[in-house]
């Protein structure tokens, strides 16, 4: 089962009220970790996605995980429930092999999600909420996306919101290269978007960041100078471009200060890149005459003529995550196959065993030889017998019915196996 | 030499250009170089037929060609010509070429439909500070209106920019900063000319009139287009207009420039008013 609200169905408002930071990460596994009806769980959230992925024991529990992030992020289930998705079964693993190959990203082919989605799985995996089934689904889907990111050409266009930033600071500034970046926040994005900005050179860069020690490490990473949180304001005058992905919850620039230091750089050109969920730039900065904000919903609409000539990549990629769902939907069934065949084989075993045994006690003559003979005997005897309803339980051939066999087969043999398994 | 011969020049000329604006608008869409060289091509072809067609008609007639309004606008009509091509060499600012090629080929027509009505000679419209005059505000006004070109391109990539909507004109216009640097340096360009032209036109008129100013319709809407240019200017050095209120300015400015030039000759009259008879 899935649940989730994406970019596509929730906006940059909503989707801030539904994103949970790591500590609310950790709170939600816990949560479900300590429902009995939740199996296995993994909470994936992101700027432009939060995603609940779990394994319920019994029926679908859409309703109480609905409930829980209600109640948990204090938003009203009437004003979230339209925008969100459910999938279920196939459905579900496609949707997250989607995800992973960066199919579903705001901008197709985007390299972070895949990334972020393994540091999701991580946290899972290190509180236990994330056991056998999910560990192999997630593990899947980090190789389709692989697989995709090396067999067709989906990231080699536009590749990130980082890229669409740049075209559009290309579109500003008539040389970048004369241009000054201010960093709020060192987080992985902003080093990123600054990765795709070094390519045109910029000037200079400036890190600003409440922890002063991270910003000094991404300054010296950059070359760049390193300045106090507090001095963000001072320092506009003299940058042009400002490029935010602080985790504040509220604005880290004010309409009102920006408009201060418009009058104090003579009007000169102000582009502000906020990559922030919540955003931290505020929207309104962008009715100052020569100040442009672009909040990352607005860097959707600069990517989206890319997407299109991109669809053949896509069509190929979507056949790859459509031949992984396949994959892994066989190898779900064959996990209810697996038990029978072994508790086939143990129940073989056992019985040539405890008749081995008895024969034997009677037969003190024998050579050792003979003994292993016999042995070897009796034990190709067993294996020969339920060899066919073995090889029959693996390749149930087009008759996809597997679950009638299985349980023909436990009947016929009278084996005991925990349902479900 | 004779008028017909300036007459074929500048028919073919307007061809030139009609082409040459077909070929950007090719280009506009298309984006293939290949339409882009072909209309600078043509354009430059054109400006060079069109120089020389009015070069023999000064050499024939032996006057300036500004005695009458189809004259006048062909005149205008060069010296916005030569003008973008010194932007186009200097910005390299390609799409520039869509707006001027639609300003000629619109004014060529203009300058082919309306008859040339014959002149007398004037002894009057002679001498260096006449020439000057003529000279200076003629590329200076052809420069203000590149000012108010790029100042249309401008708004047409801020809005996109602004309303976050980047569509048709996103990626076929350069950055704003470029269009703005243009539009500034052209602005500044034309406002110098215009300055010295100006100057030179009252000098001539002492010389002529025995006084620099006499309250002649024209006189007065040139100093006030003048003076909207200063306040523009000024406004963009120490209030900081530049960008989008600059932009929007230049087009103010052009459209008076435009009335300047035709509609107080046409509509108010004055002792300009002989040029576009």
């Amino acid at each position: 089962m899935l649940i989730g609200a994406n970019h596509k169905t929730a906006p940059v408002a909503l989707r801030e009220k539904l994103s949970f930071s790591s500590e609310e990460t950790l709170a939600a596994l816990e949560f479900l970790k300590q429902d009995a009806d939740i199996r296995e769980s993994l909470v994936f959230s992101t700027c432009n996605r939060t995603e609940i992925l779990y394994i319920p024991e019994t029926g679908e529990q859409i309703d109480k995980i609905i409930g829980f992030i209600s109640h948990h992020k204090q938003v009203d289930t009437a004003e979230f429930k339209s925008a969100l998705y459910v999938y279920q079964d196939d459905e579900a693993i496609r949707h997250l092999f989607k995800v992973a190959s960066s199919l579903d990203s705001m901008v197709v082919g985007e390299p972070q999600i895949l990334g972020q989605i393994k540091q999701a799985y991580r946290v899972a995996v290190a509180n236990k909420a994330s056991s056998v089934l999910l560990n192999r689904l997630m593990h899947k889907s980090f190789s389709v996306a692989k697989k995709i990111r090396r067999e067709t050409g989906i990231g080699d266009n536009a590749v990130s919101i980082s890229y669409a930033a740049t075209e559009l600071a290309n579109k500003i500034f008539s040389d970048l290269s004369q241009k000054t970046v201010l960093l709020l926040g060192a987080g992985e994005m902003a080093e990123l978007a600054v990765e795709h900005l070094i390519s045109h050179r910029v000037k200079q860069i400036q890190v600003a960041n409440r922890t002063f020690k991270n910003a000094v490490a991404l300054a010296d990473k950059f070359k760049g100078q390193a300045i106090k949180f507090e001095e963000r304001e001072s320092v506009l005058p003299s940058v042009d471009i400002i490029i935010s992905s602080t985790g504040a919850t509220d604005y880290v620039l004010t309409c009102e200060q920006v408009k201060r230091a418009m009058k104090k750089r003579h009007h000169q050109t102000l582009f502000f890149i906020d990559i922030a969920v919540p955003r931290d730039i505020d929207p309104d900065i962008n009715s100052i005459s020569n100040a442009y904000v672009y909040d990352i919903d607005d860097l959707k609409s600069i990517v989206e003529s890319n997407i299109e000539q991109r669809g053949k990549e896509t069509v190929k990629a979507e056949r790859y995550v459509d031949e992984a769902v396949v994959k892994f939907r066989t190898w779900l069934e064959s996990l209810a196959i697996v038990p029978t065949i072994k508790a086939m084989n143990d129940k073989m075993s056992s019985i040539v065993d405890m008749e081995f045994k008895k024969t034997l006690s009677n037969l003190k003559h024998l050579a050792p030889e003979d003994i292993e003979a016999i042995k070897r005997m009796t034990q190709a005897i067993a294996t020969r017998t339920i060899h066919d309803p073995i090889l029959f339980l693996r390749h149930t051939g087009d008759h996809r019915d597997d679950s009638l066999y299985l349980n023909v087969t436990r009947q016929l043999f009278n084996l005991d196996i925990p349902e479900g398994e | 030499m004779n008028p017909q011969t300036t007459q074929m020049g500048l028919q073919i000329t307007t061809v030139l250009y009609f082409l040459s604006m077909a070929g950007y608008v090719l280009f506009l869409f298309n984006q293939k170089k290949i339409y882009q060289k072909s209309a600078f091509r043509l354009i430059s072809l054109a400006i060079v037929v069109h120089l020389i067609s009015m070069m023999v008609y000064t050499m024939a007639t032996r006057q300036v060609p500004i005695q009458n309004l189809s004259q006048s606008l062909s005149l205008a009509a060069l010296a916005l010509g030569g003008m973008f091509l010194i932007v186009q060499y200097k910005f390299d600012l390609k799409i520039l070429g869509v707006f001027v090629s639609l300003m000629l080929s619109a004014v060529m027509l203009a300058v082919l439909m309306i008859p040339d009505v014959p002149v007398e000679q004037n002894a009057a419209l002679k001498g260096f500070w006449f020439y000057a005059h003529i000279l200076l505000v003629f590329t200076g006004e052809a420069s203000l209106a590149l000012a108010g070109g790029a100042g249309i391109l401008y708004l047409l990539q801020e809005k996109g920019i602004k309303t976050k909507s980047p569509g048709f004109f996103f990626k076929r216009l350069p950055s704003l900063d470029l269009l703005d640097n243009v539009g500034y340096t052209c602005l500044t360009t034309g406002f110098a000319l215009l300055t010295i032209g100006l100057v030179a036109g009252f000098i001539y008129a002492k010389a002529i009139w025995g006084r620099f100013w006499s309250w002649d319709p024209k006189e007065v809407f040139s100093v006030g287009t003048w003076l909207v240019y200063a306040a523009l200017l000024h406004l963009r050095m120490y209030s900081g207009w530049r960008g989008r209120k600059s932009a929007i300015m230049t087009l103010i400015g052009f459209l008076i420039v435009v009335f300047t030039f035709l509609g107080v000759n046409l509509l108010v009259g004055g002792h300009h008013q002989a040029f576009t008879k």
